[in-house]
């Protein structure tokens, strides 16, 4: 098991050197399957200091803290939802890096695409009034003189 | 004419749009450090804690009943901290409303020390060394300040800093209208 763990902060540390200065803790689990909801666990829950990071790459004293909860809430064999719904009474929605889909949260989620789809709309409107300013049909004067420049350089 | 007008007034309404709302953030409501508690209008969480002076007694929730009262949140390692002390002290002795402080993820050594130094405006401190009872009251940056009315009820909670007007803006009004809340 700790081999395990020991193999999983090489490859933390190897792929960026924040997760392994915070995973300098070291916590004992009973199974791979719990490490692994730790790991998501604090992947999903945001370090309420520093604010724009997760509680798995914080090495703030209070992200200390939280994990220490999570690890002690899973080793005792609550569920994920339990330990969301504990840190969620505590801290608000705020602490979930990943805030729920729901009727109050459409605007954050769905608002991108909205966004995109006005964008795209724009476009092709702008496009198309283009397009057409640049069709409006030639005069005799100007059709004698394309076919004079087409007829000279294509002979 | 009309095809800079659009994009220039549209761009000058978001020039205006963010100077509002960056003025705005300096206000606890827009303030992207303060969260809003959880905590507010349910009870106090439930806990015991040995006090920091007397360390054979207890300290625990049934305390902050039967009146209005302050937590206020503190560390001897927190530089707000010491800011905030010597409003606190003041506050203290115009008796509004009894102060009780959770000494957080402190030393008790460095925490008796301090208030040796610069004076203790606590009725009662409790002495929170782990952390546990402040994560459960939701502390995430001291200090904080929570108003408690009779029914052990959580109704204000003020992040940072209490100032001269925070006090009088937001903390004296909630703790006057608590008061006259007999019920």
């Amino acid at each position: 098991m700790k081999a395990m763990f020991i193999a999983a902060l090489l490859a933390a540390s190897i792929a960026g050197a924040v997760p392994a200065l915070a995973a300098i803790q070291v916590f004992k689990f009973n199974t791979p399957e719990q490490e692994q909801r730790f790991q998501s666990l604090s992947d999903q829950l945001r370090c309420l200091v520093c604010q724009n990071e997760n509680l798995s790459a914080s090495n703030a004293d209070l992200a200390k803290d939280l994990r220490r909860e999570i690890h002690g809430m899973i080793v005792q064999g609550k569920t994920n939802k339990q330990i969301i719904d504990y840190m969620v009474a505590r801290y608000g929605e705020f602490v979930l890096y990943k805030p729920r889909i729901e009727f109050r949260t459409y605007l954050l989620w769905f608002g991108p695409f909205v966004l995109i789809i006005i964008g795209v709309g724009v476009l092709m409107v702008f496009v198309r009034k283009q397009g057409r300013k640049h069709t409006a049909a030639l005069n005799e004067e100007e059709r004698r003189r394309l076919d004079d420049l087409i007829s000279r350089h294509s002979g | 004419m009309a095809r800079f007008l659009i994009p220039l007034s549209i761009f000058l309404a978001l020039v205006a749009l963010f100077a509002v709302m960056l003025q705005r953030a300096k206000e606890p409501g827009y303030d992207p450090r303060s969260i809003p508690s959880p905590l507010i209008g349910k009870s106090v969480p439930q806990f015991a804690l040995p006090r920091l002076l007397e360390p054979n007694k207890q300290f625990d929730s049934s305390i902050l009943k039967g009146k209005v009262s302050l937590v206020n949140v503190w560390a001897s390692w927190c530089v707000e901290c010491r800011i905030e002390h010597p409003y606190l002290l003041e506050l203290a002795k115009t008796q509004d409303v009894p102060i009780y402080g959770l000494n957080w993820k402190d030393k008790r050594k460095d925490a008796m020390a301090w208030l040796a130094d610069l004076g203790n405006p606590y009725q009662l401190i409790g002495f929170d060394n782990t952390g546990t009872v402040g994560i459960n009251w939701g502390v995430y940056g001291v200090p904080e300040t929570y108003v408690v009315d009779r029914a052990g009820t959580v109704r204000l909670k003020v992040i940072g800093p209490l100032s001269p007007q925070r006090w009088r803006d937001k903390v004296l009004p909630m703790i006057h209208k608590l008061q006259e809340d007999k019920g």
